[in-house]
């Protein structure tokens, strides 16, 4: 099986950077910032498949580069360095000549196109989750119109099928649809965090990125939420990439872990093997930390 | 007429214009027309597209039509005949004193006839009387940001055209539908022109918004006080936002018509009479009214 997105040494810097920022920062040296030049490298050279239908987990402790990497991967911020190509079967038809101008397997690097571009290929290929729903929802505008307007940056243009869809989305994620055209500001942070998902599904994307999801629930609506998502990836055949510092959250979601410390991936491999048998000493004491 | 001809067109008539004024001709410039000029030149070529430029100092306040006046007397020429309106309006003060103004720098003649102008200005209205590919129509623009509703940011809107991010602009409506079952603006009704730029046309009314579209007319939008020129040119496709199963409509004036001249398909203003409370109709484009009521006497 082919994967769905390739990246290739990823790296975003923050700060002017020096020819010795990369011998200088990382896990043997417990930092990311560089004693020469004092930039930081939140992520340092990272590569990485995704395949379709996986999920694949991030671990690390704060500040490590986990949430750097989604939003990279998102467009959110520019890297410094990298590459990221998506296989040809992920990206719309309308896409397609764009992207893929060689007839090859992979597209151009995505990192390279224009905000234009980048912003269409997230419409018709992504969906997000962050820990803090203010970051993903509009907290005035109706729990409706957010997932509509998700569907209006595609090319919806008829009110009663974005209600349509709206009202799916928001039944597969337990809210109650009467209260559709309320803002998300009336609804508990587990509520919120469901509307947030059902944005994220409204364009159908291939990709989601979970940034914490479950950080701030407390333990019965956490179960929900992850009961929820389980159940979404095998409806959708999503590829997830969830970031979470709770290996629990890993464990539960994820067949294949990495483990990002000081802004490199120190360890990766299947989720068990990594939880039963941790290689790399930071991971060690990770899991030896969790109980 | 040729391009070359253009300059040595107002020779003599300028010298003595600016000898009696004490102002160059048009009151700017010659820079400051230049600027302008090359503005509505970049406008016309890009239209919707908001074109930054210097607005000048103008003898009446900002917020007042200068964006229009600087439009108007960057492109004058001694023999133009010169339409000013307020609101449709041919007499308001605002319009008047426009319109003595440029009279008075340009030495142009005025009129209140559509068909008679070659530049009319305007406030807020486009003039019911068909326009055609020899005139041109300056609107005056107090803010000419379409997205500024939704967003408050400079930075922000600019880049949302940059990358045609209308999202939010589109929920906005979405949201009007949802609170109220229809789209409740009623003037500044936003427009894609061209396919493109979302662009606002300025407070016109509902009713005004069709006649922008694949137009003979040359639009020239002006904010003085946001230092913005826009255009649409001439045979270019404006059409609001709207959607399929919430189409677009105007103000609706069936079975009333106007208490002057009897028109029943101009826009109307409501007029509730101080003393006895009647309520009646009359064209809000004066121009046109008169020019009917004087056809009936005839």
């Amino acid at each position: 099986m082919q994967p769905l997105i390739r990246i290739r040494g990823l790296t975003k810097r923050f700060g002017s950077g020096c020819d010795r920022c990369l011998a200088a920062t990382g896990p043997e040296h417990d930092t990311n910032l560089c004693p020469h030049c004092g930039s930081v490298l939140a992520c340092n050279d990272l590569s990485f498949d995704l395949f379709p239908g996986e999920a694949l987990g991030v671990v690390g402790e704060s500040g490590s580069g986990k949430s750097t990497l989604v939003r990279l991967l998102h467009f959110e911020w520019e890297a410094s360095a990298g590459s990221m190509d998506v296989h040809r079967s992920a990206a719309g038809s309308h896409l397609l000549a764009e992207m893929f101008p060689e007839n090859g397997d992979y597209s151009r690097n995505l990192l390279l196109l224009s905000h234009f571009q980048r912003r269409q290929m997230r419409n018709a290929l992504m969906g997000i989750v962050y820990q803090n729903p203010h970051l993903g929802l509009r907290m005035g505008v109706s729990s409706g119109g957010n997932i509509a307007e998700r569907l209006l940056g595609a090319g919806w243009r008829n009110i009663a099928k974005m209600r349509q869809r709206a009202a799916e989305l928001l039944e597969k994620t337990e809210i109650p649809i009467q209260r559709m055209d309320e803002p998300p500001a009336n609804f508990s942070g587990g509520m919120q965090q469901r509307v947030q998902i059902a944005k994220a599904l409204s364009n159908n994307p291939m990709i989601l990125f979970l940034d914490e999801v479950t950080t701030g629930l407390d333990l019965s609506v956490q179960a929900r939420v992850l009961d929820l998502i389980r159940n979404l990836r095998s409806e959708f055949n999503l590829s997830m990439l969830v970031v979470s510092h709770d290996l629990g959250v890993i464990n539960l979601l994820c067949q294949r872990t990495m483990v990002m410390k000081a802004g490199h991936i120190v360890e990766d491999g299947l989720t068990d093997q990594i939880l039963q048998d941790p290689q790399h000493r930071y991971t060690q004491l990770l899991v030896a930390s969790q109980l | 007429m040729p391009l070359h001809e253009w300059p040595k067109r107002n020779d003599g008539q300028e010298h003595d214009l600016e000898h009696r004024s004490g102002y160059p001709f048009g009151f700017m410039d010659e820079g400051a027309k230049k600027e302008i000029r090359r503005a509505i030149l970049k406008a016309v070529a890009i239209p919707g597209y908001q074109v930054p430029y210097g607005s000048r100092e103008m003898p009446i306040a900002r917020g007042w039509g200068t964006g229009g006046l600087q439009i108007t007397l960057a492109l004058i020429q001694p023999d133009d005949i010169l339409k000013v309106i307020d609101q449709g309006c041919d007499g308001s003060v605002n319009a008047v004193n426009i319109k003595k103004f440029v009279a008075k720098v340009a030495g142009v003649t005025v009129t209140t006839d559509t068909a008679a102008a070659t530049i009319i200005q305007t406030r807020h209205r486009i003039p019911e009387e068909h326009m055609t590919d020899q005139q041109i129509l300056v609107l005056q623009v107090p803010y000419p940001e379409a997205l500024r509703e939704v967003e408050p940011s400079e930075v922000e809107t600019r880049r949302m055209h940059a990358e045609a991010d209308y999202s939010r602009m589109w929920l906005y409506l979405y949201e009007d539908i949802v609170h109220y079952g229809e789209i409740t603006i009623s003037y500044r009704y936003p427009v894609t022109v061209n396919g493109r730029y979302i662009t606002d046309p300025s407070p016109i009314p509902r009713w005004d918004v069709p006649k922008l579209h694949m137009a003979d007319t040359l639009f020239l939008f002006g904010a003085g006080r946001e230092k913005r020129i826009y255009a649409i040119p001439p045979h270019t496709t404006v059409v609001p936002l709207e959607f399929e199963d919430h189409p677009f409509r105007t103000e609706n004036f069936t079975g009333k018509s106007c208490a002057r001249c009897g028109a029943t398909e101009s826009f109307l203003d409501e007029v509730i009479d101080n003393t006895e409370g009647v309520r009646s109709f009359f064209c809000s484009d004066s121009g046109y009214c008169d020019k009917r009521r004087e056809q009936c006497s005839r």
